[in-house]
């Protein structure tokens, strides 16, 4: 099946509306839990759009093996750089989430809810 | 009502920040002068047949050193974050327990007795801060909770009798770890080992076996992890990769430089220089860290 778009620009759209659904949710939901998921889904929306701005047309993964010589690397790899940043981002998206769930449990403990709305000391 | 509205425009102006940037983006035709520096550079320099893992470990190493750092910081404040609830916990456990024995010690009409010894205790120790109405109260609270603690020793009692006997994991549940466990922590090991020759490397490899911590966690809920011990595996595990590193700034080109080990022949198991020896030890670290982190998420 083709569409009309190329692979590249169907992976920055899924990847955009995701950040989109992420933002959405961590806006309008009241529960820690569902905020710290919004966040989660957000990242990996980001993630996949940076994935998708190595994408070269035609390319293939950047493992030289039979399928790819070593003198046709450097015209049929996608580009490198930003799927080794992606680990990176991935580790990093996975330690925010982290410490955040952390901190929603201790919130839990101060106040015995998980609703923002509980939490009123830090508003202005 | 109005903070939907709100949301609504701030997501629709996100999404047209994205849609824009949908729009005028152009799928490259050919590499960035970087990335092509990087993809030609790599298999003749390194030996490592997958460049995205020459890049994290030898020309983004410092990068993947900071990030260790950061999955460090992450274990290191989630326990801290989440310890100072069990030390409560466990100390009021253990006053309530110690109310519970001295009452047990000093049986019948002397438990009255026993009461205001402790009450006095706490009042003291709360005269030295406070004033005499604070002390009354402080007395009073104290009196009512040692009275308390005799209960809700039973209630902890009882409460332990409903952890201790902890549904048993499904025959299918214990079967299907027994199974499956081996087969993931094997799977981890060969991705983390394999990471310079084809897909992998430290962190996924990394992130598979604390899947399997985790699963094991999932099925057998009783059972312990000996976070100390992974704990000094890990932080042996990062001194080693600094050593290493230090090692190439001596040896080879610069810090994390892997060439100090012979390159041996391309596409081997053994090559690549030091890479393997960088990616097991981050495969390591990374896996007993996610493992310490999903330990400390326990109640």
């Amino acid at each position: 099946m083709t569409t009309g778009l190329p692979i590249s620009t169907i992976l920055l759209i899924t990847g955009f509306l995701l950040a989109l659904i992420g933002i959405w949710g961590m806006l309008t939901h009241r529960n820690i839990l569902r905020i710290i998921i919004g966040f989660a889904v957000m990242d990996t929306g980001l993630h996949l759009v940076m994935v998708a701005t190595g994408y070269i047309t035609l390319g293939t993964a950047p493992i030289i093996d039979k399928a790819l010589s070593k003198a046709e690397a450097a015209s049929r790899a996608i580009d490198p750089i930003p799927s080794a940043l992606v680990v990176t981002a991935i580790v990093i998206g996975l330690s925010v989430t982290a410490v955040m769930l952390a901190y929603a449990i201790r919130l839990y403990a101060a106040k015995k809810t998980l609703s923002i709305d509980a939490f009123t000391e830090s508003k202005w | 009502m109005m903070r939907h509205v709100l949301v609504a425009i701030v997501v629709v102006l996100f999404g047209l920040i994205f849609a824009r940037m949908v729009g005028g983006y152009v799928e490259l035709e050919a590499l960035r002068p970087l990335a092509e520096q990087y993809v030609t550079r790599a298999p003749v320099e390194l030996g490592t047949p997958n460049i995205i893992t020459g890049i994290l470990i030898t020309y983004r190493g410092f990068d993947t050193l900071g990030e260790v750092a950061v999955l460090f910081m992450v274990a290191a404040s989630v326990g801290l974050l989440l310890k100072k609830d069990d030390a409560k916990a466990s100390s009021s456990k253990a006053s309530s327990s110690k109310a519970s024995g001295a009452t047990a010690n000093v049986s019948g009409p002397k438990t009255s007795a026993a009461k205001p010894v402790l009450a006095k205790t706490e009042a003291a120790r709360a005269a030295a801060a406070r004033t005499a109405a604070a002390k009354a109260n402080a007395s009073a609270r104290a009196a009512t909770a040692s009275a308390v603690a005799v209960k809700s020793a039973k209630v902890a009692e009882a409460a332990e009798d409903d952890e201790a006997p902890r549904r048993e994991p499904s025959e299918i549940v214990r079967t299907g770890t027994e199974v499956l466990l081996p087969l993931i922590f094997t799977f981890g090991a060969y991705v983390i080992v394999n990471g310079h020759l084809s897909a992998g490397g430290g962190f996924q490899g990394g992130a598979i076996v604390a899947s399997g911590v985790m699963l094991m966690l999932l099925a057998r809920p009783g059972s312990t992890l000996n976070v100390a011990l992974l704990s000094i595996i890990e932080s042996f595990a990062g001194v080693f990769y600094v050593g290493l590193g230090i090692l190439g700034l001596i040896l080879a080109g610069g810090f994390l430089d892997p060439r100090f080990l012979p390159k041996g022949e391309f596409g081997a198991f053994i090559s690549a220089g030091a890479i393997p020896l960088i990616s097991a030890l981050l495969g390591i670290k990374v896996g007993a860290e996610l493992s310490v982190i999903i330990d400390r998420f326990r109640s």
